[in-house]
């Protein structure tokens, strides 16, 4: 009985440890006060500033396209590639499966650091060059998705709808694309998050006077912190919480186990 | 030849890795190695032994280690912990320590910075009760602190699906042959989730030690990581050729490391069985 209040207690600290901040941000988020930390009555107006406040709905916008389009594009990239490495042999798909590795593994500021030298050679930095940034550093989260659910598909039956006469896109379409789609959706939810969450790339790739939520953060943090930007985090968090939601008990439920995407 | 076709769809992925992966890194040699004027030079390199520089590596990896052991202590018991629960309640239990991983970067060093300046939460709540104020920010302390925030999910998860694998029949074979809890923990439970701590450890000593925005934000310019100085050297001092060679030498280290941790890691697991 003692060991299990003494892990209840446990559980309690780490749970408060890791939402107190949260909390603190949203119940600020709702605070009239100029001064930070005095609570002085009940309010809506960071919420109405942060609408109309046009520095940080752009931001807002370019966070959502950047993360939408590099997460579709990476799937369809990604979707392929592994298409195709599940027909290699098996020592070049643990090649591949290696070198798909390597990128998640390396820092992202030595990833940001050494696109941007790529870039300013051929290119202004701009939102082109974030988005390239991101669908590279998306399509191997797609590839390690899609992959074990090909793995899983059955080969024989492809192969009998061939034997069948269905032409091999007519097979794909019923048989294969039914079997990986989970996977795929997976993939494509996963880069999604891995786009909204990054930082390091994006403050490195990006061009002057674009900026995704994170980097405008970051530049306002420098500054000090304004109110309106309680009632962003408020929003996020709530955004971050249903997607997951919808990931983890919506309908392709399937745990997302990032851990074992490295070695 | 059916196969051959289909392997042909990894080719788009192949070129785009080509030209956006292997070709910034030799973009990153070629800076690392020359001076501005395009020469050959070894000493973007071994700037890295400058004093102001070599301080900053030991202090990264200082931080970067008690971080990773930090988190380490914490997630261990609490994936144990999850891992008892029942099944039905398990899943969402999961889900709530994992959910902070998937809030924003950012916004989780705002609710730090907060939470720790001077006239912050923590110090309003210590000056109500009369206690002396704390004053954390612009330390080292307050940055490794907001790491393990930030990085402790990435331990929980690996160590929590390691352990959920171990089969429950072979913890009870073992204590059919008389083994008590804590031989059960070293010579099972130990060895089995080895694969989950390696994940989990470089899953967090990495982004630890090669992270610039935390020492920066909360370590008011008087923190400076490895990270910071790369930062620095390419946004601020314009010097990209040094930026560069310490890319290099980061790049190593964390090679180095993984490669450390995976052959630790097969260890481990050979071991068991």
């Amino acid at each position: 009985m003692v060991k299990k209040s003494a892990e209840r207690i446990y559980l309690t600290i780490i749970f408060l440890f890791l939402y107190l901040p949260i909390a603190v941000l949203i119940i600020l988020s709702f605070n009239d006060s100029k001064t930070k930390v005095q609570w002085g009555g009940f309010t809506l107006k960071w919420y109405k500033n942060l609408f109309s406040d046009s520095t940080i709905m752009a931001a807002f916008g370019t966070t959502i396209f950047i993360s939408l389009a590099s997460a579709l594009f990476a799937t369809l990239l990604g979707t392929l590639a592994a298409l195709g490495i599940d027909a290699m042999k098996k020592r070049n798909q643990t090649i591949m499966i290696g070198a798909t590795n390597i990128p998640l593994l390396n820092a992202d500021i030595v990833t940001g650091i050494s696109m941007m030298l790529l870039f300013v050679r051929f290119t202004r930095l701009g939102m082109n060059t974030v988005l390239i940034a991101h669908i590279t550093f998306n399509i191997p989260y797609v590839i390690l998705n899609v992959l074990p659910r090909l793995k899983q598909s059955s080969r024989t039956t492809y192969e009998a709808a061939l034997d069948l006469g269905a032409t091999p896109f007519y097979a794909f379409v019923k048989i294969i694309w039914p079997q990986i789609r989970p996977g795929v959706l997976s993939g494509f939810l996963m880069a999604m998050t891995m786009s909204l969450d990054d930082f390091s790339v994006t403050y490195f790739t990006k061009g002057a006077g674009i900026n995704t939520l994170s980097t405008m953060i970051y530049t306002e943090m420098r500054k000090g912190i304004r109110p309106e930007m309680y009632a962003l985090s408020t929003i996020l968090f709530l955004l971050a919480l249903v997607l997951l939601l919808f990931m983890n008990f919506g309908p392709s439920a399937r745990k997302m186990n990032k851990g074992e995407l490295s070695p | 030849m059916r196969d051959l076709k289909r392997q042909l769809l990894t080719g788009p992925y192949l070129l785009w890795m080509a030209g956006f992966i292997l070709l910034p890194v030799v973009m990153i040699l070629y800076y690392a190695f020359t001076t501005t004027s395009g020469h050959f030079t070894l000493l973007n390199i071994t700037s890295i032994t400058a004093s102001i520089h070599m301080k900053a590596l030991l202090l990264s990896l200082k931080l970067a280690l008690l971080c990773t052991g930090i988190c380490l202590i914490l997630a261990y018991p609490l994936a144990m912990i999850l891992t008892k629960m029942k099944v039905r309640r398990q899943g969402f239990i999961v889900f709530i320590f994992i959910l902070p991983m998937w809030m924003n970067f950012m916004l989780r060093i705002l609710a730090w910075r907060m939470l720790l300046s001077n006239n912050g939460v923590i110090n309003t709540l210590l000056n109500t009760l009369h206690l002396p104020a704390l004053d954390v920010l612009n330390t080292p302390f307050a940055v490794v602190f907001c790491m393990v925030y930030d990085f402790l999910p990435f331990m929980i998860l690996p160590i929590y699906n390691a352990m959920a694998r171990i089969q429950p029949d072979i913890i009870e074979a073992a204590r059919d042959l008389g083994a008590g809890s804590i031989t059960i923990f070293f010579k099972i439970i130990v060895p089995l989730t080895m694969s989950g701590v390696i994940s989990g450890i470089t899953m967090v000593f990495v982004p630890a030690l090669t992270s610039f925005a935390i020492s920066d934000l909360l370590g008011g310019g008087k923190v400076l990581l490895i990270g910071n100085v790369i930062e620095q050297a390419f946004m601020q001092e314009y010097n990209w050729n040094l930026g560069s060679g310490l890319s290099l030498v980061l790049m190593v280290f964390v090679i180095a490391s993984m490669a450390l941790m995976s052959s630790k890691g097969d260890e481990g697991g050979a071991g068991v069985w």
